[in-house]
């Protein structure tokens, strides 16, 4: 099952096409990592919370490079980030703890949530990053 | 952080005498009218509400002088100013003059021997308060403290000055429970905890020496993990606060912490502070569930322990539930309210956010009556509404947040939005 849609995601992704509003309403893994570890901090919405925790919604960190978004998952971030002339304080936790493929999972659901369309992020392009040295 | 003069605060008939001549008089509030809606607020019986002023900007502390002109900090510029100061020349209660000054964010706001102190996130500033068009003058800004550590996180620098001159200052934690890697599951704590030399606690300065480094000062309290809300009390000449609590018992620990648990956990404390006093963070954190100092996750504790270490710190004056983040306190001194808020404490609550993905709380301005320093009965709401709905998902969500208090040269109290810098007067009409 778990599989099933993973897949379903990447290909939808890889396809270009926007992920439906069925996928997104039954529970993901992607949403499952998002509840356990995200949520907290960027909000059931993704909307964040002001000068703290940046928002996930229609922002290029999360939609535009994805090497750039796992590498934030894995390693955190600790600088401040301004986005739409709202500085964000708070510093985003290093999840290596995460597997390549909840980190996959994860990216996949943000990016194609909250009003992302963007494609997924497949479980090869994570180990890839994971094995860049900083 | 507020207050104007406190020797001039005890009757308002006493500063119309000293200033009558001065070109600003305050404002007595029997003769204003609270708005129609009591500008979007629900308050206690008796009360009513005048919108002051809206849109000034991310507001954040507030100071009223004994001429009734108030004064906000902005956690960012608006065109390019930092300062607001807003001026209700007609007497209906609403600024018809708003001026900006200034090119630096920040937190603090305080008045003092005819000066306003306001910080930024590593500096306390002062200007002499001026009698005319311009309430302070830029060109006469004297540093009063510099190069107060700063790092990112929770780094504003709240202020409060006692009669003696005694400036005291927050210096928050840059960290939720002081882990080798802040916020990150399976990250140990450290202990000792080494941000607790120049960060997580109170240091005390002198108000009317300049150019003050962080060297200068001395730490009056520690194990506070970041005192938005700190205040010095006239009444009873003793500094209080209420320590931010940590964040994500849930995500960082699971295994004790259920989301239930985390949206309650750990409470926002009211605490007195003493000199050299220990509050316990990061290695403790209170319960009010439990009624107990409990061990922290990072420090060996799985939500039950207490341990040596925790139990040798007091209980606070008061626990409330977590997260609602308790931004500003009040000791209410003026003789306009009735005689039960006398030397109360108001306390605005910015409201939670690491609630989720229960429903957000705070939000509001609190009322806890005070008898010899002590709470003498249950917190309340005061004001509410602030956020414009029934239930908040969100912090992104809130139309208001409650943000900075202030007493006014009649009584009357003030209360700044950090989201649109909307100020409210708050008179009771009986």
């Amino acid at each position: 099952m778990k599989l099933t849609i993973t897949h379903f995601a990447i290909i939808i992704g890889l396809s270009g096409l926007v992920i439906t509003k069925g996928y997104a309403q039954t529970v993901s893994p992607g949403k499952k990592v998002y509840d356990n570890n995200c949520l907290t901090c960027h909000q059931a919405d993704g909307s964040g919370v002001p000068g703290m925790n940046p928002p996930l919604s229609n922002v290029s960190w999360v939609t535009g490079d994805k090497q750039k978004l796992i590498q934030i998952v894995l390693n955190g971030l600790t600088t401040p980030l301004e986005i739409d002339d709202e500085v964000y304080h708070n510093p985003m936790p290093a999840h290596k703890h995460l597997t390549d493929r909840e980190v996959a999972d994860v990216l996949t659901y943000i990016r194609s949530s909250f009003g992302n369309k963007a494609s997924a992020v497949t479980v090869e392009e994570v180990k890839k990053v994971r094995g860049i040295k900083k | 952080m507020k207050l104007f003069n406190t020797i001039l605060s005890k009757t308002v008939l006493c500063s119309v005498l000293l200033y009558g001549g001065m070109i600003h008089r305050p404002i007595q509030a029997q003769s204003l009218n609270p708005d129609a809606d009591n500008g979007g607020l629900k308050l206690a019986s008796g009360f009513g509400a005048i919108v002051v002023a809206e849109q000034t900007g991310k507001a954040r502390h507030i100071a009223v002088d004994k001429t009734g002109r108030v004064f906000i900090k902005l956690k960012k510029l608006q065109k390019g100013k930092g300062i607001v100061v807003l001026q209700d020349k007609n007497g209906d209660g609403k600024a018809d003059e708003i001026k900006s000054y200034e090119n630096y964010i920040g937190t603090g706001m305080a008045i003092y021997q005819q000066y306003l102190y306001a910080s930024s996130d590593s500096s306390v500033y002062r200007y002499p308060l001026e009698d005319g068009e311009n309430a302070i003058d830029e060109k006469k800004r004297e540093v009063v403290i510099v190069k107060l550590p700063y790092r990112p996180e929770h780094e504003t620098k709240s202020i409060t000055i006692d009669a003696s001159g005694k400036l005291y200052v927050n210096i928050g934690a840059p960290s939720n429970a002081c882990q080798v890697q802040d916020r990150t599951k399976g990250s140990p704590g450290q202990d000792p905890c080494p941000l607790l030399d120049s960060f997580a606690g109170v240091w005390q300065f002198d108000a009317q020496k300049l150019n003050q480094r962080f060297s200068d000062g001395t730490r009056f309290s520690t194990g506070l993990r970041n005192c938005v809300a700190l205040e010095w009390d006239s009444h009873t000449n003793q500094v209080y606060a209420l320590p931010h609590g940590r964040d994500q018992l849930n995500t960082l620990y699971p295994q004790y912490f259920t989301d239930e648990q985390n949206a309650e956990l750990p409470s926002e404390e009211f605490v007195q502070l003493t000199k050299d006093g220990d509050y316990g963070w990061p290695y403790c954190y209170y319960d009010h569930i439990q009624g107990k100092r409990i061990q922290a996750p990072e420090y060996g504790g799985d939500g039950k322990k207490t341990g040596t270490r925790c139990e040798a710190i007091g209980a606070p004056l008061m626990a409330f539930p977590g997260h609602w983040a308790p931004n500003d306190l009040l000791f209410y001194h003026g003789n306009q309210f009735p005689e039960r808020y006398k030397n109360g404490a108001f306390i605005a609550f910015h409201g939670s956010w690491n609630r989720a993905p229960l429903k957000q709380a705070g939000y509001f301005v609190a009322f806890v009556p005070m008898k010899d320093g002590k709470p003498s009965g249950n917190w309340e709401v005061f004001a509410e509404g602030f956020a414009g709905g029934p239930e908040i998902k969100s912090p992104k969500d809130a139309k208001h947040r409650p943000m900075g208090l202030a007493e006014g040269p009649d009584g009357s109290l003030y209360i700044s939005d950090s989201v649109q810098g909307t100020v409210w007067r708050i008179i009771y009409i009986k």
